[in-house]
């Protein structure tokens, strides 16, 4: 089968060499958790302890009541110090502060659930839910919710997304080559709960052995199939994966159910699989630390709540002077001020850039090339919105349906005037909806 | 951890390509024509092309430290319009001529209108046009190639402009009758290598072409709008022209087609950004073109069909506006 893609889109270099071979390392044991009470998108959780009380490993923390959320759990066995406002990765949030006694005494709850022919499929979703499972792939939407479809939109198909096109990046490919059991354990568990008989990897071609490694794994499942995909970015994105899988469209402004289908990434499945063979919440992730200004560029499977200094000195500390440190990858990840701050379940990446590296080109005149029109993969007008933003006309910018862009930031990146093409649409964005809501 | 970190919004990479590297490109693939123009003109083919170039870039430095910005002769941009220029006036123009146009085209054209990416026509193709109507005499006197050897049919008075070199007509001017008649066609093979009378610039068929290969392998252009200008006016000139495939052969490689169509229509701030608008931008100018050849008093049509469509780009893009992902319509 050939190589299956999107349109549009751009080919930043990849810069993967340095860590797509390193195995994926245990980190050192955090002395200290600091645990953010939200790390996904939704209501943030209440913490459940107070300080001075004892947790374990797994230990539910922190929970909401509402239904567009996920608990939080203790990711080490010790003491809570202090529940306060710290600085995390997304801004100032709630967090619980955990001093670790280094035992890594497991709570009780932390049992195998059963197996997946056992349970039903409203029981796997509980386990998913009460292990605090969110998109692992950056976003961090609760994964329940995207498992919850309204009656009205049939669900047929659930693609995985082995992805990974932002450069970089080499956790999802680790864990797909390391361990391809989970992803698919993960996946035909998500199947059960949505009831549908037929899914798809998706992996870009610059993986050619997890490629290799996820058919192997699949060989005895008829319903699933790996899917080679062009390497371009942005091929993960949720809408162009699925049109690249599936040739089915997003409607504007829908979500993935309005087709029949539901996207996770490789390591949410891997997650699931955990928490029903293990019983094991989410508490740790595998992340990639790497750019110039990284010693030692390596994978490692670092605890939520570990903070980013610790984990950039197991890495040999840094090279010289810093000049930018990105959680996630450099097309959207969120550059950070400082790395005093907690590893959440969305990090798949930590990225220290050289001062040369990070500093911003001088925005010239937009020559008006079109090639952000050519390459936008929502079909956008990128020059025009930004034109528009800048100039305060939200309405214009609307016309030309802000509202549709993926944020991917291929217009920025290929932009020769090197324009803040994505920041003004950002912004626009930003205007519009305020408007909206306000005229609700 | 020393020093301060940017925390500024995503992408954090950027592509290598500047407006600089653009510009470069272009002017590298000009340098066959260039060369070409040279090689068939001589000296005075080099006068005009310096007087060009060095006049489009002390106007475009003056003029932005008269506006208190930074003066961005490093962006290559005022050499791609000096050069486009010379290439677009024919060798046997006075000294003085492309000056003027240069200056006309970095004053007025371009920065008046707010600088690089704000102009609503090609730069070099208004000055062109604004020679063509001040100077009609100067601006249509053709040198005959080197190693050309045609009998003038040009005035006394033009003959005593150009000295003592052989003047001609261009090939177009000959195939439509009119001042021409009189002159023998150049072969095939002469008019796609360049051996034959016209601007400096456009002569050469085949080092435009090579070029224009050059700037589509590099990503600068697509090649939506020179192929489909070109095909558009080859259909029209061939269906109009009593089908007549030698007549439409002579239409596609004499003349400023392949000039216009590879490196001038293609001129990113005069031409729409969305692929549709680009595909009637070029229907556009290849049917204003061969109106202007078919049934106009002027041999050539290049110039203003390109310019006519220039000025009706904006609307253009307004208009075609590409089909958002997941629109119903």
């Amino acid at each position: 089968m050939g190589l299956l893609s999107f349109r549009g889109g751009v080919h930043p270099p990849h810069f993967k060499e340095p860590t797509s071979r390193l195995k994926v390392e245990n980190a050192v044991e955090p002395k200290v958790v600091t645990i953010p009470l939200s790390q996904h998108i939704g209501a943030p959780c209440e913490p459940l302890v107070k300080p001075g009380d004892k947790v374990k490993v797994g230990e539910k923390i922190g929970e909401s009541k509402s239904f567009v959320s996920a608990p939080v759990h203790s990711s080490v066995s010790g003491e809570v110090k202090a529940i306060k406002p710290c600085l995390t990765p997304s801004g100032e949030a709630l967090c619980i502060i955990i001093e670790s006694d280094g035992l890594n005494a497991l709570h009780e709850n932390v049992i195998p659930k059963g197996d997946i022919e056992a349970l039903s499929g409203e029981e796997i979703k509980n386990i998913i839910r009460e292990a605090g499972i969110v998109g692992m792939g950056g976003a961090g939407f609760p994964t329940h919710v995207k498992l919850s479809p309204p009656p009205e939109n049939k669900i047929d198909t659930i693609i995985l997304n082995g992805a990974e096109c932002e450069p970089y990046l080499t956790a999802d490919h680790r864990l797909m080559l390391e361990n391809p059991g989970d992803i698919v354990y993960g996946l035909k568990a998500m199947m059960k709960v949505l009831s549908v008989s037929k899914a798809y990897i998706g992996i870009e071609d610059n993986k050619g052995d997890a490629i290799g490694v996820m058919e192997e794994a699949v060989k005895n499942e008829r319903d699933i199939e790996i899917v080679g995909l062009e390497t371009k970015y942005p091929q993960g994105a949720e809408k162009q994966l699925i049109y690249a899988c599936t040739k089915r469209e997003v409607p504007s402004g829908g979500l993935p159910m309005a087709v029949g289908v539901v996207v996770n990434n490789v390591g949410t499945a891997a997650a699931v699989a955990a928490a029903i063979k293990t019983g094991m919440p989410l508490i740790e992730r595998i992340c990639t630390v790497g750019g110039k200004g990284i010693k030692e560029p390596k994978n490692l499977l670092i605890k939520i709540g570990t903070s980013f200094k610790e984990i950039v000195e197991q890495c040999g500390g840094y090279r010289g002077d810093i000049g930018k440190l990105i959680m996630g990858g450099p097309m959207m990840g969120l550059a950070q001020y400082t790395d005093e701050i907690p590893a959440t379940k969305t990090a798949s990446g930590i990225l220290a850039f050289t001062p040369d590296e990070a500093s911003l080109p001088k925005p010239r005149n937009c020559i008006k090339c079109g090639k952000c029109v050519d390459i936008c993969p929502a079909f956008l007008q990128p020059l025009y919105i930004s034109a528009y933003s800048l100039n305060n006309m939200h309405e214009t910018a609307e016309k030309y349906n802000a509202l549709d862009c993926i944020e991917c930031g291929s217009c920025s990146f290929i932009c020769p005037s090197k324009r803040p093409l994505l920041q003004s649409i950002r912004v626009a964005k930003r205007e519009i909806i305020a408007k909206k809501r306000k005229t609700k | 951890m020393n020093g301060k970190l940017i925390a500024s919004s995503s992408p954090h990479i950027r592509s290598g390509e500047t407006i600089s590297s653009i510009m470069r490109d272009v002017v590298i693939a000009l340098l066959p024509a260039t060369l070409a123009g040279v090689y068939f003109f001589r000296l005075r083919a080099v006068m005009v092309i310096f007087f060009a170039v060095l006049s489009a870039m002390i106007t475009e430095a003056v003029i932005q430290k008269i506006r208190k910005q930074d003066v961005t002769l490093n962006d290559w941009s005022a050499v791609v319009t000096g050069l486009l220029l010379a290439l677009n006036i024919p060798a046997a123009a006075p000294w003085w001529m492309p000056i003027v146009g240069s200056v006309f085209a970095i004053a007025v054209v371009k920065q008046m209108f707010g600088g690089l990416g704000n102009n609503f026509m090609n730069p070099a193709l208004a000055a062109r046009a604004m020679l063509l109507a001040s100077w009609p005499v100067q601006m249509t006197t053709w040198l005959a190639p080197v190693g050309h050897t045609v009998t003038t049919t040009a005035t006394p008075s033009v003959m005593a402009s150009v000295g003592d070199a052989v003047t001609t007509a261009t090939p177009l001017a000959i195939i439509s009758g009119g001042e021409g008649a009189g002159n023998i066609l150049p072969t095939l093979t002469d008019l796609f290598i360049g051996n034959i009378g016209g601007c400096i610039g456009e002569t050469s068929a085949l080092a435009l072409i090579i070029g224009g290969i050059y700037l589509v392998y590099r990503g600068v252009i697509t090649p939506r709008i020179p192929v489909i200008y070109i095909a558009t006016v080859a259909v029209l000139t061939f269906g109009f022209g009593g089908f007549d495939p030698y007549f439409m052969t002579y239409q596609i490689f004499a003349g400023g087609l392949m000039l216009g169509a590879i490196y001038m229509a293609t001129d990113y701030a005069s031409s729409p950004v969305t692929p549709r608008g680009q595909i009637i931008f070029a229907l556009g100018c290849g049917i204003i073109t061969s109106i202007i050849r078919l049934y106009g008093g002027y041999p050539e049509g290049v110039s203003y069909a390109i310019l006519l469509m220039n000025v009706a780009s904006p609307l253009i893009d307004k208009y075609t506006g590409p089909r958002v992902f997941g629109e119903v319509k």
